[in-house]
């Protein structure tokens, strides 16, 4: 077994910064190790992937960044920042669309808004620009003039990019996906792959993309981490060189293929080792 | 794009489910009238004595005939019933809230809870009379006591829905604890509150009469345990289908409110069968 440590030392400037944390679960004969010695550092602006067998803790991940969970061991920087509680800069998309029936697809992307200040006080007065930045919001991922509909009367591809809209109408610097088109048609999917790169490149957050799906880690991200099974290790690292914006006949390409297969073997390496 | 709704079904498959809604709607009239037509044969044909089983005719004939007084017993069953049910309306959601939203109150108030709801309430009358005299009060507590459990379970039911990533999500924004239970936990339980005033309303009824049968001087409860008293059957079997509509009344009534306010609940539903069905 090639274990490939990872002991990058943090750029500097990385935006979200992941240093050696480890996570534990519950007590006794419970108790789960869920992440073990793991370090991730994504600059300003950068576009992680990570990917791992299930049950790996990439999930986990999603909560320590966001400050749901504080970490057992290890510290956590956001915007040079530790994080202590949650995180209010940043916006979360599910596989689970989770809008709410009882709101218009409109009202379920502002909803952010009637919660992070400075927007949740300015909401009243200036309800019409709001609206207006939701619209274009919907527009821009293909889902122009849909906003009176209600949710249930979408398609679940046309649910995940309200999904997506409601996690950014806020203007997040951070944006965190946990297996966000899992549950989608392959077409479907790869047609949303694109409708994020293109938001991501007009807007340039910061993205943590938590996925089993290695093609759209190597479509999206600028750097794919992998993970192995429980304990949740970083076992590997990948920087992806394409230029953007990549189109799906890129994945096609030997390079392309080529990385595929590498993150696919380091995978296929640790679920042998478990 | 891929993602198209609206298949819209064909006039003729709209016509059809039409014509089954209609019988659909008058089915538990005809299922009722034929059960009291055969009812009165049978009565008449065994030679039914009527202090055992009066026939519709005859219950139908006392209902004529006592038509004021059991209206004014009517009014004063309904009056308890709906002070119970408003108490339990108050209390329900409250406690609901707050074994929906705190474990800690939740594992301290669920087993006396359900303790207190296994005691039969026909057993607290007396209790109540003790301390209330008879009348009004025992009968709307009695009212209360049965009508609050389910909402309260329901409440909490409605808030222990609410999915764990979009509590997630909220929390990621820095929402408090109050505003996702305003933003989301309320609306999402609100569905579960209204199924569940259909059917407390019937059980605050139950209750108001329990009430009313063992200790009152009014209501129809004691109107059939008067009329009962005198061997006058046909009376109490009017009391009985007094209570029966009523019950299918504010049942109604509730349903109305139900559909009204939480449409999106049922309306999702309805969707989702007919892009499934089709025809």
């Amino acid at each position: 077994m090639d274990p490939a440590p990872t002991a990058d030392p943090a750029p500097p400037d990385a935006f979200v910064d992941i240093d050696d944390v480890s996570l534990v679960y519950g007590r006794g004969t419970s108790r789960t190790v869920a992440l073990h010695h793991a370090s991730i550092a994504v600059p300003r602006g950068g576009f992680a992937a990570v990917v791992g067998p299930s049950g790996c803790g990439k999930s986990s991940l999603m909560k320590l960044v966001t400050g749901l969970m504080p970490p057992t061991r290890g510290t956590i920087r956001v915007d040079g920042a530790t994080v202590t509680g949650p995180l209010k800069i940043a916006g979360m998309a599910f596989q689970n669309p989770t809008l709410l029936p009882w709101r218009s697809t409109l009202d379920n992307i502002m909803l952010p808004l009637e919660i992070v200040e400075p927007h949740a006080s300015r909401l009243r007065r200036n309800r019409a620009e709001y609206v207006g930045r939701a619209e274009a919001l919907l527009a821009s991922v293909g889902l122009d003039g849909f906003g009176n509909r209600n949710p249930w009367q979408l398609s679940g591809g046309m649910q995940q990019r309200a999904s997506l809209c409601r996690s950014l109408i806020h203007e997040p610097d951070l944006l965190m996906l946990d297996e966000p088109f899992a549950a989608l048609d392959a077409f479907t999917r790869e047609e949303l792959w694109g409708v994020l790169q293109k938001v991501w490149m007009e807007r340039r957050f910061t993205v943590v993309l938590v996925t089993h799906d290695l093609r759209e880690a190597v479509y999206l991200a600028d750097r794919i981490y992998v993970m192995s099974a429980r304990p949740g290790r970083i076992v590997a690292a990948r920087d992806v060189p394409f230029a953007r914006p990549r189109s799906l006949e890129d994945t096609f390409a030997p390079e392309f293929v080529d990385i595929v297969h590498e993150l696919r073997d380091h995978i296929s390496r640790e679920r042998a080792a478990a | 794009m891929s993602d198209m709704i609206d298949d819209l079904p064909t006039e003729e498959e709209t016509r059809s489910r039409f014509g089954r809604a209609a019988l659909e709607n008058a089915s538990p009239v005809i299922i009722a009238i034929v059960t009291l037509i055969v009812w009165e044969i049978a009565c008449r044909v065994f030679d039914v004595p009527r202090f055992v089983l009066p026939t519709p005719s005859m219950i139908f004939a006392s209902l004529v005939k006592w038509h004021a007084v059991i209206a004014t017993h009517a009014a004063q069953t309904l009056y308890t019933t709906l002070i119970g049910f408003a108490f339990a309306v108050v209390a329900g959601l409250v406690i609901g809230i707050a074994v929906g939203t705190s474990r800690l109150l939740y594992k301290a108030l669920y087993p006396i809870l359900i303790a207190f709801n296994s005691v039969p309430k026909v057993a607290i009358v007396p209790v109540l009379v003790i301390w209330f005299g008879i009348g009004t009060i025992p009968a709307a507590i009695t009212a209360f006591l049965l009508a609050f459990f389910p909402i309260v379970v329901n409440v909490a039911a409605g808030l222990a829905t609410v999915e764990p990533e979009l509590e997630d999500v909220l929390r990621s924004l820095g929402a408090s604890k109050r505003k996702i239970l305003m933003k989301v936990g309320l609306p999402r339980s609100m569905p579960y509150f209204f199924a569940s005033l259909k059917v407390a309303i019937t059980l605050a009824l139950v209750g108001s009469v329990i009430s009313e049968t063992i200790a009152s001087n009014a209501g129809i409860g004691y109107l059939m345990l008067n009329a009962s008293s005198r061997f006058d059957v046909p009376l109490v079997f009017a009391g009985l289908f007094v209570v029966a509509a009523l019950g299918v009344a504010i049942y109604a009534l509730f349903a109305t409110v139900e559909t009204r306010f939480t449409g999106w609940a049922t309306r999702a539903q309805t969707a989702r069968l007919e892009g499934t069905g089709g025809g």
